[in-house]
C-alpha cells in the first residue's frame, strides 16, 4: 500500500489554515476521547485477531456515522515506516499508533480513519482514539464535533463503561472521561522574559500540563507547548474544558505582556535578533529541524509583533510541518541522508519565504 | 514580580478570591500561599509509578502471578509492570487497589462526565457477539478456567440457536 497524500481529505491539515482565534500564537486545539469497544481485551493485551475484530465493527459501523462522512481509512499496519512517520509529522496518528516508539513496531489492526475535522485512531493504546482538530483556540467547536462523532459512533459500537468509573481505559490516567484537550500554543515572549519556568509551574498547581509539539513524551521545540488537563475523573467534559479555555486564555494575555515588555525595554535587540533569523530562513543552504524550528520561531514572534509583514501565519505553519524529514523525502520522491535533508529543508524553506508577497517592514 | 504579602520572595502562586461578586488576585509565594491554606506543593511528577512502586511493597496474597482478572488473565504483577489494565473486567478485579490510584491521580474516583447507554442490542451485529463468545471462551480455556468455559459455550450455543 502506498500512500498518497493528496486523497486525505484537506490533506489532513485543514487545522493549519489559520482561521481561529488567536492563531498567531494558538497552532491548533486538538480533543480526543479514549474508548474501548467491550468484550475485547484493551489493545496492548489484545490478540491479533481481536485487534482486527475491533477494526471490523469500526469499519462496519463508519458508513452509519455521518461525522464520518467520506472518511479515508489508513491501515497503518500496512504502511512502510516512512509513510508511517509521514503521519505521525502530519500530527495525523500518534508515535504509538505508527509503531515508532523505540523496541516497539506496528500493531496488527492499527489504523487511521480519516474524515473532515475527525479522525479515529483505531488500536492505539485504547481500542478508539476519537479526535478532532481545530485551527486556533476553538476548544468549543472541537468539542462539539467529538462528541458527536462520539454519540453516533457509541451507538453503533458498544464501549466499555462502568457507572462509577465512566469510561474504561487502559491506562487509569484516563479514566473517566477519557479526554484529553490540548492546545498547541507558541510562548517565545514567556521563554524569552523567562517568565515560562513560573507559567509552567502554575499550569501544574491548576490540574493542567505540559507536553512539547508532539505530545505525550515529546520535547519543546520552537517555544510550543502543548497545553492539556492532566485529569480525567470526577469532573465533567465541560468543566475540564471551561477550566482550560480559562487558564489558556490567562496564558495567552501573559504571552502578550511579555511581548509588549520585550518590545518596551529591548526593542532593538529583539528586532535585531528576530530579522536575523529570518535572513537566516530566508538565505541558508543547510538548516537541521532545530534550527529550522528555532529560526521559525521567531519569525513568528516577529509576525506577531508586526515587525515583519506581508507573511501569512498560514505559511508558517505549513513551513512546520513540511521542512520534517519524512515530508522532505516525500517531496523528493525517494530517501534522503541527513546532510541532504538539511539542503532540501533550506530550499523548501527559501522557496516558500521567497513566494509570499515578500517580507517587508 | 515579588510577593505582594512579604515582599521578599517571587510570587509564584495567584491567587484570585471571589468575595461578595467581588473578585481579587494576589501574587503570593510559596510560603505566604500555604499560610493563607493554599496547596502549593507541586503533584508528584509521577504518581502512577510511585503508586505502582508502593504496591510492590505490599504484595498480596495469593501471588502475584496468579491471573487476578478472570477475563484476560491480567496478573497483579502485570499490572504492576506496565501500569497498564489489560481490559474492563480488570477494573473490577482490581476494584480496591484501583479506586486509591484514581483518587491519587484525580482527586477523585467518581465519574462525574456524561453517562453512556450501550446501543441496544439488535443494532450491535449478532456476529460481533458469537465472535465475542468464541473469544472469550477460547480465553477461558487458556487460562484453564474451565467452569467458566462450560458456561460460555453454553452461551454460545444458545446465541447460535
Amino acid at each position: 500500500m502506498t500512500l498518497d497524500l493528496s486523497l486525505l481529505p484537506d490533506g489532513g491539515v485543514g487545522w493549519l489554515d489559520a482561521s481561529g482565534e488567536h492563531a498567531d500564537v494558538v497552532l491548533s486545539t486538538r480533543i480526543r476521547l479514549a474508548r474501548n469497544v467491550e468484550g475485547y481485551a484493551f489493545t496492548p493485551r489484545a490478540r491479533d485477531g481481536e485487534r482486527l475484530r475491533v477494526l471490523a465493527q469500526v469499519r462496519d459501523a463508519a458508513p452509519h456515522v455521518t461525522s464520518l462522512k467520506g472518511n479515508v481509512l489508513l491501515r497503518v499496519d500496512e504502511l512502510a515506516s516512512s509513510e508511517r512517520q509521514l503521519l505521525h509529522e502530519r500530527h495525523l496518528v500518534s508515535k504509538e499508533l505508527a509503531g515508532l516508539e523505540t523496541g516497539q513496531g506496528v500493531r496488527t489492526g492499527a489504523a487511521l480513519l480519516l474524515a473532515n475535522g475527525v479522525s479515529v485512531m483505531v488500536n492505539e493504546e485504547d481500542h478508539l482514539r476519537l479526535q478532532a482538530l481545530r485551527s486556533g483556540l476553538a476548544v468549543t467547536d472541537a468539542y462539539r464535533a467529538v462528541e458527536r462523532l462520539d454519540m453516533e459512533l457509541g451507538g453503533r459500537v458498544p464501549y466499555a463503561f462502568h457507572s462509577e468509573f465512566g469510561f474504561l481505559t487502559a491506562c487509569p490516567t484516563n479514566t473517566g472521561t477519557g479526554m484529553r484537550a490540548s492546545v498547541l500554543i507558541h510562548l517565545p515572549g514567556l521563554v524569552l522574559t523567562k517568565e515560562i519556568s513560573k507559567v509552567l509551574a502554575g499550569l501544574q498547581q491548576m490540574g493542567l500540563t505540559y507536553r512539547g509539539l508532539y505530545g505525550e513524551g515529546s520535547e519543546v521545540v520552537g517555544n510550543f507547548f502543548q497545553i492539556s488537563n492532566q485529569t480525567t475523573l470526577g469532573r465533567s467534559e465541560e468543566e475540564l474544558l471551561d477550566h482550560l479555555a480559562r487558564v489558556v486564555q490567562k496564558v495567552i494575555e501573559r504571552e502578550e505582556e511579555a511581548r509588549r515588555v520585550l518590545l518596551r525595554d529591548a526593542g532593538y535587540i529583539i528586532e535585531d535578533k528576530l530579522w536575523r533569523a529570518y535572513g537566516t530562513l530566508r538565505y541558508a543552504r543547510s538548516l537541521s529541524l532545530d534550527e529550522a524550528m528555532n529560526y521559525l520561531s521567531g519569525v513568528r514572534l516577529a509576525v506577531g509583533l508586526k515587525l515583519i509583514r506581508g507573511l501569512s501565519v498560514y505559511t508558517l505553519n505549513k513551513l512546520l510541518i513540511f521542512c520534517q524529514s519524512a515530508h522532505l523525502a516525500y517531496a523528493e520522491g525517494r530517501a534522503l541522508s541527513e546532510a541532504e535533508a538539511s539542503q532540501a529543508r533550506a530550499r523548501y524553506v527559501r522557496e516558500a519565504l521567497a513566494n509570499e508577497a515578500g517580507a517587508r517592514e | 514580580m515579588l510577593c505582594e504579602n512579604c515582599k521578599e520572595n517571587d510570587a509564584v502562586v495567584n491567587l484570585t478570591t471571589i468575595k461578595d461578586n467581588v473578585v481579587t488576585q494576589q501574587h503570593l509565594c510559596e510560603k505566604c500561599a500555604a499560610e493563607k491554606g493554599v496547596e502549593t506543593s507541586i503533584a508528584p511528577k509521577n504518581p502512577l509509578g510511585d503508586f505502582l512502586q508502593a504496591m510492590q511493597q505490599k504484595a498480596l496474597p495469593g501471588g502475584d502471578d496468579a491471573p487476578a482478572c478472570h477475563f484476560c488473565g491480567a496478573t497483579t504483577r502485570d499490572f504492576r509492570s506496565t501500569g497498564r489494565l489489560g481490559c474492563a473486567r480488570c477494573y473490577t478485579a482490581f476494584e480496591r487497589q484501583l479506586r486509591e490510584l484514581l483518587r491519587r491521580l484525580h482527586g477523585n474516583s467518581r465519574h462525574a462526565g456524561r453517562r453512556y447507554e450501550p446501543p441496544a442490542i439488535e443494532l450491535v451485529e449478532r456476529a460481533g457477539t458469537v465472535a465475542q463468545l468464541r473469544e472469550r471462551l477460547r480465553r477461558a480455556i487458556d487460562n484453564e478456567q474451565f467452569e467458566l468455559a462450560a458456561e460460555l459455550r453454553d452461551r454460545l450455543r444458545a446465541v447460535e440457536s
